[in-house]
């Protein structure tokens, strides 16, 4: 088990090394461009070459790979173009705002996907069962603008409950945190619900189900202690790797609510071509979702006696 | 060791209550295209310590009964007539609670496939303990105590450690044998066992067969016996019935059945199943003509009317036909209105001992020499700090197969048979030693390297029907593919060779259209085997071609193979676990265990003393479809080690039960050789191996 | 039974006999029959959008017009109502099917192309080049999807062909899974062995022997992902990464309507009504195409 840990942490270190590389080749390949974006596009050849000559930018492409690595791996992004400050100042608070996001998102979303997708695979075909599973086919088919678009209309236009925008600019305000929430959880619950349901479902034709009811155990001992042992192994790793799509989500959802989260910042810094700051939300985004990989796996092995007791 | 014919009823049968009692049981199953009618009408009666075996071929309904007395035919299944009365109660008229205090108390289950049947995440000690947990409310300590009691009567080693594992820890008969403790935990009066040896390799077989009957004679259980292979059922009951498409046609006291079939599918099965003493020459396999009949269509009258021979058009075809008592038995009943008319059963053809087919020993065509096939295992899931095993699967084997003959490779599975058809084939590439096909050196040649002439010559035709036949593309296609290839062939002269293929493999030509989800299991390994003729092959590989075919399907394809085989003078190379079947079809036989040969000869040498102590196993394994034959008891214990743990010396050393001593466990035992061409690999005394009984005691002196 | 003329040949070739058996049985499914007539209808609306039409979807005609308001310069209705640049919103959501479909459609069938041959090489050789295939594909599939577009359109601008490319890239990877492991399952089936026995070439095993026996996953999977697809072309439209205006796309209407959403909901709502509609369709006759499978 320990070597296996091991091991799987020597992946994740190859893969972020790979993904540096990408994320580097991708934004600095050409020294000229990065120039541009940095000095404006109005500035003169000269002062390109004088900047590209002062920052680095005229050493061996291997060379400047190995700096900006050790500088990164330091926790040094550079200084964001657009607001005049290292990196990290800007990066840092924003993530601490979407990690209460995430945190409120999966509060909602994991008690409420396991527990529909439990119930309608635990009777496979019945009525429960046809109904979430077409409520989750419809909730999945709602992107997260449109979902946001849709639930503005009725809780902020239509009722007026809730807040529009969630700047929070008055400090923090739960309600503004309810609508961004409600949208995330909207569109992931029906993927997890079916996930759930269909391990759940498989699980409850295995023979040793089977096993358990011709071995006259009540029906609560079969379901708690036979099915759901076994069928929220799939799920848990489908939920660790939620928090890779909700990286995703956030971005439409705190740009659609103004809340100041990471998201918001990655797609500032794209349209203002801020490269440094894409580099380190890139980098940032990658870490944190190869990490709850790695957990994810490691998690599954731990609850799949088959593979931990090789 | 102990005499085994079929054990008697060990507590009177007559004049008691009976422990179960179908009455006028009609199953069905209903679908999306309605209503299928698996059970018509059964009637059954178990009596207390009875033991009926229920026998049939794949469809016959046999599960379905199983799960129908445990009162489990889940959403599809229903009983729509009748009444299953367990202990004086009626099933179907119980409410859940009291349907689950008789489940895994009074009446238990043992199901086909144990890996799946147990919780992969619970260890056996906490599923063992949920049995009087929930049934008797013991307390924990107790529970486990009992649970370990039972593990240690069903001869688990270190049963305390077996407590703390999981399933997939045990291999299949260790498996095999938590669930039978499990079904026992509660002293039920009843046990279903629904093929509870199938899957296991024949010596394990044997062995929980053996814990099986130990136990009932013990427990005095009552069993229902449910399985496809009549050997097993002859060494567990009593009692059998045979079941057809869901009816049962005949049953009553196994000696009874036996000796005296009445039912015209009795005896087709009888005469489709291949013996221990017999062969190809002294006495052919009959196969029951045609398929068997789905439920959907059942005809009216007698159900086995369209394949029989003794069937007369009016009185078997009209009327329902009635359970009716064989002559001078009030327990042997049968569903035939002609019982009375069919000519007495035939007894076996003595064997003629001419010998025509061998008078002349051919030059070899396919020589093996000293071949060895070693793997790398990587020891982890990563390409860090993994470290490689090797796997020895082949360890350095020597054969010859000659032109026109039929070579059998017998072994448990991972004894390297299936790895030496990979190699032989050019699938794999071996690491050692020499392979010649009529003196073209393959060794190093993997399939790729070969030319189209010796891609030809070397054909093969594989296990699992299912998978033998590319789904997507027709018949016609998957043979006009090798034509194509081999001979060239194109246009008319295509079509016309499609259709003889064929023909040559007793398929009707419209079948060219057909895709292989049309065809029925025997249906497709015909194609495989006209595909594998194709090119006009001189050495057929042929690796477990029947073992997953119901038996009367089976004996048709067996014949088969050794008709194509003597019209074409083809080498035939029959990879195989079963032995009467490798008894019936082979000229020489090579028993290999863990990647080495114990024992090579001519069929009848091999299957006769002086016997290697593995074959002597093997063949003492075998469950016999026929109560009159004695055969010696040896038990082997453990399970085979695997590859990665090979014995220095020989490697059935671990589990011989004629081992001398270090010696076997240090040295690689010497050849010894007796008659032509045999040889057996075994440290024992030349003058002990001379002098072994034979394992099977063929019927003459019944009683 | 002389000559084999006789054969009877089926009216159709064999991949259109294959696609009206799918419906046939679909019939049984009415889930997905409702999605095939979600998808069938923005197909015909999207081949005769300039029949149905009412306007110029460029045209700047009347600005805010509400839904049912007539257009007061010349004929017809705004029967959806106008943008504030007074385009009409019926026409550009009718336009704008062609750029969601043909676009979805194109960056779809790229990344399937490229997805299957990975997928195919990596399954079928095993070895280096399926070591090689599957780490780029895990580093790929590492990042936040959406974060892995940012960047990329960051780096090459946005238009449709780099949206194609950028899906392609992004969405290979794991179609290349998914054919990767049904390649692993039924390259062990013994038809192959026996297709390799008989010398046959590694292209005719992977396209003739392996590749239609993958085929009922993937129609379900492929129909999942043009859904996915579709979303992230909305989505980058919305985030104003998509096509550059002023052409019509779903997406990016709701990005210029944001900020008036508040007045005038119908410009952001409609364009939301038709991209979920697209998408439900989608899914539901995934849904249903599984279902069928699954009962085969």
């Amino acid at each position: 088990m320990l070597k296996f840990i091991i091991r799987r942490l020597a992946i994740t270190a190859l893969t972020m090394l790979a993904v540096s590389l990408l994320v580097f080749l991708l934004l600095e390949l050409n020294p000229g461009s990065v120039a541009v974006k940095v000095l404006g596009p109005y500035s003169s050849e000269e002062q390109r070459q004088l900047w590209m000559a002062a920052n680095g930018y005229l050493d061996p492409l291997w060379q400047r790979y190995l700096t900006w690595l050790v500088n990164v791996a330091t926790g040094d992004f550079g200084e964001s173009i657009r607001f005049k400050v290292p990196v990290g100042e800007v990066l840092w608070p924003r993530l601490w705002n979407t990690a209460i996001l995430a945190f409120w998102t999966f509060a909602v979303l994991i008690p409420m996907s396991l527990l529909l997708g439990v119930l309608a695979g635990m009777r496979e075909g019945s009525a429960l069962d046809r109904g979430i599973s077409i409520a989750s086919i419809i909730t999945t088919s709602i992107p997260e603008f449109a979902s946001a678009v849709f639930l503005a209309a009725i809780f902020v236009f239509g009722l007026g409950v809730l807040p529009g925008t969630s700047a929070m600019s008055g400090g923090f305000d739960p309600a503004q945190l309810v609508l961004p929430v409600m949208v995330l959880v909207l569109y992931d619950i029906g993927y997890v619900t079916r996930m759930t349901r269909a391990s759940m479902a498989e699980v409850m034709t295995a023979p040793y189900i089977r096993t358990a009811f011709l071995k006259g155990l009540p029906f609560h001992r079969v379901i708690l202690r036979h099915g759901l042992r076994n069928a929220l192994i799939p799920p848990f790793t489908v939920i660790m790797l939620q928090v890779n799509w909700l990286l995703s989500g956030v971005v439409v959802v705190e740009f659609f609510f103004a809340y100041k989260g990471f998201g918001a910042l990655l797609l500032e810094a794209s349209l203002n071509q801020d490269i440094y700051l894409i580099q380190g939300c890139a980098m940032v985004a990658v870490l944190v979702a190869v990490t709850t990989q790695t957990l994810a796996d490691i998690g599954y092995t731990y609850l799949n006696p088959r593979i931990r007791l090789q | 060791m102990t005499d085994r014919t079929s054990p008697a009823p060990v507590v009177s049968a007559v004049s008691r209550q009976p422990v179960l009692d179908l009455q006028n049981l009609r199953i069905s199953y209903f679908t999306r295209s309605g209503e299928i009618n698996v059970v018509p009408d059964l009637d059954l009666k178990l009596y207390p310590g009875e033991a009926i075996g229920l026998v049939g071929e794949s469809g016959c309904g046999k599960s379905t009964i199983g799960y129908a007395i445990m009162r489990y035919l889940g959403n599809a299944g229903r009983i729509m007539n009748g009444k299953v009365i367990f202990e004086g109660r009626d099933l179907y008229a119980l409410d859940d609670e009291e349907l689950r205090r008789l489940r895994g108390n009074r009446m238990a289950m043992v199901y086909q496939d144990p890996m799946s049947s147990l919780n992969p995440t619970m260890t056996i000690g906490e599923q063992l303990m949920e049995v009087p947990i929930y049934h008797d409310g013991a307390r924990r300590a107790e529970a486990h105590d009992r649970a370990l009691a039972m593990l240690e009567e069903v001869n688990l080693p270190d049963p305390a450690a077996i407590m703390e594992r999981y399933p997939h820890q045990l291999s299949g008969g260790q498996q095999q044998r938590v669930v039978i403790a499990m079904a026992l935990m509660a002293e039920p009066a009843l046990l279903i066992m629904d093929e509870p040896t199938t899957g296991l390799d024949v010596t394990v077989e044997a062995a929980v067969l053996d814990l099986i009957a130990t136990l009932r004679r013990k427990h005095k259980t009552s069993i229902v016996f449910i399985s496809h292979n009549l050997g097993t059922v002859v060494r567990i009951c009593d009692r059998i019935g045979v079941l057809y498409a869901g009816e049962l046609v005949e049953e009553g006291p196994i000696k009874e059945v036996f000796n005296d079939p009445r039912h015209p599918y009795t005896r087709g099965l009888l005469s489709c199943l291949p013996s221990l003493d017999a062969d190809k020459h002294s006495a052919p396999l009959v196969p029951i003509r045609g398929t068997v009949t789905v439920p959907r269509n059942r005809p009216p009258g007698c159900i086995f009317a369209p394949r029989c021979e003794f069937r007369q058009t009016g009185p078997c075809t009209s009327d329902t036909i009635r359970m009716g008592f064989a002559p001078q038995s009030e327990r042997h009943r049968v569903r035939c209105i002609r019982q009375q008319e069919l000519p007495a059963v035939l007894a076996p053809v003595a064997g003629t001992e001419t010998d025509g087919q061998q008078g002349t020993v051919a030059e070899p065509l396919l020589e093996i020499d000293n071949l060895r096939k070693y793997y790398e295992q990587a020891g982890g899931m990563g390409f860090i700090g993994s470290e490689t095993t090797e796997v020895k699967a082949i360890d350095g084997i020597s054969l010859r197969a000659r032109r026109g003959e039929t070579l059998a490779i017998v072994g448990e599975s991972g004894c390297g048979k299936s790895t030496l058809a990979k190699v032989l084939t050019g699938l794999e590439t071996a690491t050692g030693g020499k392979v010649t096909l009529d003196e073209i050196d393959l060794t190093d040649m993997g399939v790729d390297k070969r030319p189209d002439d010796v891609i030809r010559r070397l054909q093969m035709v594989f296990q699992n029907p299912d998978s033998t036949l590319n789904p997507s593309h027709t018949v016609g296609y998957t043979l006009e593919r090798p034509l194509r290839q081999f001979a060239n062939l194109d246009g008319e002269k295509l079509k016309a060779k499609v259709l003889s293929l064929l023909k040559a493999v007793n398929l009707p030509a419209e079948f060219a259209r057909r895709k292989p989800r049309q065809l029925s299991g025997g249906q497709k390994q015909r194609v495989a085997i006209a595909r594998a003729l194709a090119g006009s092959p001189e050495v057929i590989i042929a690796d477990e071609p029947v073992s997953a075919l119901d038996v009367s399907v089976q004996a048709a394809i067996i014949n088969l193979l050794a008709d194509l085989q003597t019209e074409r003078q083809t080498t035939l190379l029959f990879i195989s676990h079963d032995l009467s079947v490798v008894r019936y079809l082979a000229d020489r036989v090579a028993v290999m265990y863990l990647g080495k040969i114990m024992e090579y000869g001519r069929v009848e040498d091999v299957f006769a003393p002086p016997y290697h102590p593995y074959t002597e196993a093997l063949l003492s394994a075998v469950p016999v479809a026929d109560p009159n034959v004695k055969s010696k008891r040896i038990v082997l214990e453990g399970k085979p080690p695997s590859v990665l743990e090979r014995p220095a010396g020989c490697p059935f050393a671990t589990r011989c039960h004629r081992k001398i001593g270090d010696i076997c466990d240090e040295q690689p035992p010497p050849e010894q050789r007796f008659g032509p061409g045999h040889r057996i690999a075994c440290h024992l005394p030349r003058a002990e191996l001379a002098g072994m009984d034979p394992v099977i005691n063929t019927g003459a002196a019944a009683e | 039974m002389s000559t084999s003329d006789q054969t009877a040949r089926p009216l159709l070739p064999a991949p259109a006999m294959r696609l009206l058996r799918m419906i046939g049985l679909l019939r049984e499914s009415p889930v997905a029959m409702i999605g095939v007539g979600i998808i069938l209808f923005w197909i015909v609306v999207a081949l005769l959008a300039p029949l149905l039409a009412p306007f110029d979807p460029n045209a700047t005609l009347q600005p805010f017009a509400k839904p049912g308001t007539a257009f007061a310069a010349g004929d017809g209705t705004f029967w959806l109502g106008s943008d504030h640049l007074g385009r009409d919103i019926l026409s550009r959501i009718i336009w704008g099917s062609r750029t969601v479909l043909f676009y979805g459609f194109v960056a779809t069938a790229c990344a399937y192309g490229l997805g299957i041959v990975m997928g195919l090489a990596a399954g079928f050789y095993r070895g280096w080049i399926d070591e090689v295939l599957s780490r780029i594909g895990d580093i790929i599939l590492s990042f936040p999807i959406l974060v892995l577009y940012v960047v990329i359109i960051a780096t090459i601008g946005a238009s449709g062909i780099n949206i194609v490319l950028a899906v392609t890239f992004a969405s290979a990877p794991g179609i290349m899974r998914i054919v990767r492991g049904l390649v692993l399952e039924i390259r062990e089936r013994d038809y192959v062995a026996a297709a390799k026995m008989r010398g046959e070439s590694a292209w005719y095993i992977m396209f003739v022997e392996i590749l239609p026996n993958a085929r009922g996953p993937l129609i379900v999977d492929a129909c999942l992902r043009m859904g996915y697809v579709t979303i992230t072309i909305g989505v980058l439209g919305f985030l104003g990464l998509g096509l550059p205006p002023p052409d019509p796309d779903w997406g990016g209407m709701i990005n210029e309507a944001r900020s008036m959403a508040l007045a005038f909901p119908h410009m952001t709502v409609l364009p939301c009504i038709a991209i979920s509609s697209l998408v439900l369709g989608l899914n539901l006759l995934a849904d249903g195409l599984r279902e069928v499978s699954l009962r085969d």
